[in-house]
């Protein structure tokens, strides 16, 4: 407490909020590196969360009393990464192959993502004949979040760095993989410049529809974990119907805030939940409540001029994002 | 004559002996099809392309009906037509929410003929129903009705265009990223909405609804209850068909969505056409926000659009942004949409099923267009084709 502000506990839930933000931005950076504008994110983000609740809710009615935590966690964890890798191969098949037109497309695939999660969401239980009363995945969900067995001894420090489940330190370590890679190895180099100019990079003898499926699908998935967070450790692995709720805007909103760059949108992502959450913390009038929620999309907002304006190489969106490239087109 | 054949294929032999390593191989590479961009397709094969597509995806989604419920896709398919027609209430029903979609789609359209994406018309109509909503609020009572409704009118027209313009002008002069600016504004709406709610219900409620609007209705239609908002929209269309095919600036949104360097070249200010387009996108999305709550439900809350400025996206999109077509296009959206709805709740379904089939459709779509913008050429000579036998006769 400082100044009677739970400073602890604040940042503990900007860090549990931020979470799925950051799944969700590190996978659609990836994917708009490659030049696809994946508005389907948020509903590969319901995929990937209700994917791995159907894998997990089927492992845990057929297990019994106790589950066995390796299980408990592979399980779930290859069926949300399998959902999401489908929705983003479907994607990728549309607008890469087909050549269709990437905001429709990202748009029908959230559409189909958020009824697919609400759909089976609401009746997993009854198509399964289960008699359970509600999707409650409890047990899975302490597998998820359970912490490191010192953190609780170590004061405030283990309460803000190490009181977390494992999927929030894989987030960080997907972001800074993400940014390595991105930044130091040749692959990414030539993602990069598949994104920048397609043609060129064709030219150069990459492959460009390899390299945009496999950033959109690697995207994607790393995406569909940030649901995968969200249920099985945000929510105690309870599932509510759109309780995902505009997330997977958020998330790419982020992706704008961190200029394109994963490691800023590690900060990004903890500063995004701390104002998604901060009103719960300062004492506002309930008409003020909403304009703090606003804050993360009007900061956005003035990201995206400034870096408009300022028009610096490095703080652009990638040039060819949201076209489909055709090599016989001029 | 046999030492003849011989002497060809010992040539032959040589010949093949002589050509580079590669060549072999490079016969084997030869791609089974290539993609090329057909001219203009004949009407009736596009539209049968279509068809064949929407056929299509009904099967499969009958199919996955099948796999996932348990249930006869034909009964499925059978309630969702009763529930878009089911009886004469329902039918209007269906009509005012053709009517609204459409509206947003025209709204749209414009700025996507010139190629910019606008992501948000979910905010601008929102954005206007607000308007409507604290103008019903505030200055209801102090006004006589007539004036208040005529304040309303303006009020969220003006709202619509400023959520419009305000990504445009930075756009036209920064180069600001259109989509993504307009999809956040969205959210900015939707959190002022949010905001409003809490101050004009101290309740804490999520609907601010027609016992607190009290004043400010827009009186029906010769008393038919949707009838407005129908005609409405119906005489936008036919307004934005000509003003998008037989006017000049219409012309010009064609030729700056074409190519902006060309528009520049034939002395086009393509800053004032960007502009000017959001913000007749954006007064119409104010109006159908308008004709949302003060003449349809009186009420607001911050799901009100629900979606559809996302829905008419697609609807623009799949009409090849015409707007006659987009009567169809709109009218088979809203069908799948109150059709499934109606059918989850008879056979017992959740809701969001009838999501899933629209996706899936849209998807069938979405996919077909390539089929309509380019012809795949299937390489006759490609090996999968030749047979063995012949195979040797050619090498």
């Amino acid at each position: 407490m400082i100044f009677g502000f739970p400073i602890v506990l604040f940042i503990q839930r900007a860090i549990l909020q931020g979470t799925a933000l950051l799944f969700g931005s590190t996978g659609e950076i990836l994917t708009e590196k490659s030049g696809n504008l994946n508005l389907g994110i948020p509903g590969i983000m319901y995929i990937g969360g209700i994917s791995g609740v159907i894998g997990g809710f089927l492992y845990q009615s057929s297990a019994g009393r106790t589950v066995n935590p390796v299980l408990a966690i592979i399980i779930p964890l290859l069926s949300s990464l399998l959902g999401s890798l489908l929705a983003s191969l479907l994607y990728c098949f549309l607008t890469v192959t087909l050549r269709a037109n990437q905001n429709v497309t990202g748009l029908a695939l959230t559409t189909f993502g958020v009824g697919f999660g609400n759909f089976f969401g609401g009746s997993l239980i009854k198509l399964v004949d289960s008699e359970v009363p509600s999707i409650a995945l409890t047990k899975i969900a302490k597998v998820f979040k359970k912490t490191l067995p010192f953190a609780d001894d170590l004061g405030w420090f283990g309460d803000i760095f190490l009181s977390y489940g494992f999927m929030v330190y894989l987030a960080i370590i997907l972001a800074v993989v993400a940014s390595i890679f991105l930044k130091k190895t040749r692959t990414g180099l030539y993602l990069r410049a598949v994104g920048e100019n397609p043609a060129t990079a064709d030219a150069a003898g990459i492959n460009v529809s390899k390299y945009k499926y496999l950033s959109t699908c690697i995207g994607g998935m790393i995406a569909g974990l940030g649901g995968l967070y969200y249920v099985m450790d945000y929510t105690n692995g309870v599932w509510s119907n759109n309780g995902f709720g505009d997330r997977g805007w958020l998330a790419i909103a982020l992706v704008i805030f961190a200029t394109w760059k994963p490691s800023v949108g590690i900060v990004g992502s903890y500063l995004f939940g701390a104002l998604y959450v901060l009103y719960n913390y300062i004492s506002v009038s309930m008409p003020m409540m909403p304009i703090i929620q606003m804050l993360p999309y009007v900061v956005t907002i003035i990201v995206l001029i400034i870096t408009s304006m300022r028009n610096k190489k490095e703080n652009q969106p990638p040039a060819s994002l949201g076209l489909s490239y055709f090599r016989e087109e001029r | 004559m046999s030492e003849n054949i011989d002497r060809v294929n010992e040539t032959e032999a040589a010949v093949q002996d002589v050509k580079p390593d590669g060549h072999k191989d490079q016969k084997k590479r030869e791609p089974l099809f290539h993609i090329t961009k057909r001219g203009q397709l004949p009407l009736i094969q596009a539209i049968g392309i279509r068809a064949a597509a929407i056929v299509l995806a009904l099967i499969v989604g009958g199919i996955v009906s099948v796999f996932v419920t348990g249930k006869n896709p034909i009964d499925i398919y059978a309630s969702i037509f009763d529930g878009a027609f089911g009886n004469g209430d329902r039918a209007w029903v269906t009509l005012q929410e053709i009517a609204v979609l459409l509206g947003i789609s025209l709204a749209v359209t414009p700025a996507f003929r010139m190629r910019f994406w606008n992501t948000g018309a979910e905010g601008q109509v929102l954005i206007g129903c607000l308007a409507t909503a604290a103008c019903m609020f505030w200055i209801g009572g102090s006004v006589p009705e007539w004036l208040l409704i005529v304040i309303m009118l303006g009020a969220s027209i003006i709202a619509g265009i400023l959520w419009g313009v305000l990504p445009a002008v930075f756009k036209a002069f920064w180069g600001t990223n259109e989509t993504l600016f307009t999809l956040m504004m969205n959210y900015v709406a939707i959190q002022l909405v949010e905001s409003f709610l809490k101050i004009a219900d101290k309740s804490g409620s999520n609907t601010v609804g027609p016992t607190i609007l009290v004043h400010g209705w827009v009186p029906n239609l010769f008393g038919v209850q949707y009838l407005l908002n129908i005609v409405i929209v119906a005489a936008l269309c036919v307004l934005m068909y000509i003003y998008l095919k037989k006017t000049k600036q219409g012309y010009e949104i064609s030729v700056v969505g074409e190519s902006e360097n060309t528009a520049r070249y034939v002395g086009i200010n393509v800053k004032k056409v960007i502009i000017r387009t959001m913000a007749i996108s954006g007064a119409i999305c104010g109006l159908i926000g308008f004709l949302l709550v003060g003449a349809t439900s009186h009420s607001i809350d911050a799901d009100l659009v629900g979606g559809r400025g996302f829905t008419a996206i697609m609807v623009s999109w799949l009409a090849k942004f015409n707007p006659v077509i987009m009567v169809l296009t709109s009218f088979l959206l809203v069908f799948l949409d109150l059709g499934a709805g109606e059918m989850s709740s008879a056979l017992g379904l959740n809701k969001s099923y009838g999501e899933i089939l629209t996706g899936i459709i849209l998807f069938f779509i979405i996919g077909c267009e390539f089929f309509v913008q380019y012809k795949i050429n299937v390489n006759k000579n490609h090996k999968f084709f030749v047979k063995k036998g012949e195979k040797e006769v050619l090498e």
